[in-house]
């Protein structure tokens, strides 16, 4: 057994502190894709009350970034999505342990805001690190570690919606529901959102798909040409809806829209919709 | 039309009937942060009896739950939380005396007609601009409920915060287009 494997060795210390690092930067320094998509807004917005709040966002990243202070006070749910090569041999410690505790450190060095309670209905009790964070993994070919980050708010997680659409429904109904789901959050997520789409799959990958979407560089197009047609269009429309930066009317309520798809059972065709506000907080690592 | 309104606290009825939707104001004195947690937890107290453990008449509820301040640092990162979670409780803490709230996000009918009613106004603050708006706290200290961590309930006093009228007293909405 194992004769022939070449395998590499990653500490799982190292893992702990590339997703500790991840998160540091993430929640205090906004990316370039969402600086440049809030830049662009801001000289084509037409209402005032909305360029004031695009202006209030751009000062708020600018202060965050040089006091080192978190973007937002809701500092997320931590989100890691890692494709984990096949020859890698992860040593001294566990796997999500490891990302555990890079989260737990990076929110308590970071003065990060904690906010996962321990059970949802009854006790409600704050876990007090930020963890357990969620973890999706994938194995593939190679000897590398790829991880992928989020700090998912819930102001804009609670306006997100899966619908088990129909074949017939085609892309009209695909457009009417992620339409819809915006027109419905209004000003409560957040505005100018990026709005993450999963089509296909089962309602559970529809989620995921929606979720990885929501991490996408902003203003970045699926390969798909006909998909990277549709994120356009459905974007144009969502900016025709005037909710606005902040919710106060504008003809900024979208700076991006980006979607996945899977394949999908003959009878379904499942669409899900997560919405993130402007402050979306990702980054990328390679081990 | 002035750039700005001036807010003070006390916010008296007086000043809440004189704020229209869509006036931009700037909120200066002492205001109580509390969230879901906490809004619970006095409603729970107020129903079995007891007596709301700070002073709520004229004053204004901030829905925010802070990032910890660093230390030397008066407070952490401190936006707007949505508002509609809230619905349930702000009409019993209004009829106690709570004059203003502030939030982001709509709210429901009951709590713009106790609004009318009482004289009370809702502010909106930009959220996700918990950095920029932690410029404008002085002070912080928990009053209440320190076991929540970032849900307990805290006096923190400002200067010139930023918001916007989003339901005035009269029920005019600024979301409503």
């Amino acid at each position: 057994m194992g004769r022939d494997a070449h395998m590499r060795e990653i500490q799982a210390d190292l893992i702990k502190d590339t997703i500790k690092t991840l998160f540091l930067d993430a929640n205090i320094s906004i990316g370039e894709d969402v600086s440049t998509a809030i830049e662009s807004a801001y000289a084509r917005e037409k209402s005032p009350i909305g360029k004031t709040v695009l202006k209030q966002i751009q000062d708020n990243n600018r202060i965050a970034a040089e006091q080192e202070l978190a973007i937002c006070q809701d500092t997320g749910y931590a989100i890691v999505f890692v494709t984990l090569g096949q020859d890698v041999h992860i040593v001294g410690g566990g796997y999500s342990q490891a990302i555990n505790q890079g989260v737990r450190e990076a929110y308590e060095e970071g003065y990060f805001r904690k906010s996962v309670v321990d059970e949802p209905i009854y006790s409600r009790k704050n876990t007090g690190d930020n963890t357990p964070a969620i973890i999706y993994t994938d194995i593939a070919p190679g000897e590398n570690i790829d991880i992928e980050v989020a700090a998912k708010g819930f102001g804009s997680e609670n306006m997100s919606a899966v619908k088990m659409l129909v074949p017939s429904d085609g892309e009209e109904g695909v457009i009417d529901f992620i339409v819809d789901t915006v027109r419905k959050a209004g000003p409560n997520p957040c505005p100018p959102i990026i709005v993450g789409v999963g089509v296909g799959g089962t309602l559970d990958k529809a989620c995921v798909l929606a979720k990885k979407a929501t991490m996408r560089t902003v203003g970045s197009r699926n390969a798909h040409p006909a998909y990277a047609a549709l994120e356009e269009k459905i974007l144009e429309r969502i900016n025709k809806l005037g909710v606005g930066p902040a919710g106060f009317g504008g003809d900024t309520t979208a700076i991006g829209l980006n979607i996945e798809y899977h394949p999908t059972h003959i009878a379904g065709m499942p669409v899900a919709v997560n919405i993130c506000c402007h402050a979306s907080r990702h980054g990328i690592a390679r081990i | 039309m002035k750039e700005f309104c001036e807010v003070v606290t006390p916010f008296t009825e007086e000043q809440a009937r004189s704020l229209k939707a869509g006036d931009r104001v700037l909120i200066t004195g002492e205001l109580y942060t509390g969230r879901d947690a906490a809004h619970k937890r006095l409603i729970e107290l107020v129903n079995a009896g007891g007596e709301i453990p700070f002073d709520i008449k004229d004053s204004i509820i901030y829905y925010v739950g802070p990032t910890p301040a660093k230390p030397g640092a008066i407070c952490g990162s401190a936006g707007p939380t949505s508002s509609y979670r809230m619905d349930k409780y702000a009409p019993t803490l209004m009829e106690l005396g709570l004059r203003g709230m502030i939030g982001k996000g709509i709210r429901n009918h009951d709590v713009i007609e106790t609004m009318k009613r009482v004289g009370a106004v809702y502010f909106a603050a930009t959220g996700g601009a918990g950095a920029l708006l932690s410029q404008c706290v002085n002070s912080s200290r928990v009053i209440a409920y320190e076991d929540l961590g970032p849900e307990a309930v805290r006096l923190i006093s400002v200067t010139d915060f930023p918001a916007i009228v989003a339901i005035d007293s009269y029920g005019a909405n600024l979301y409503d287009r």
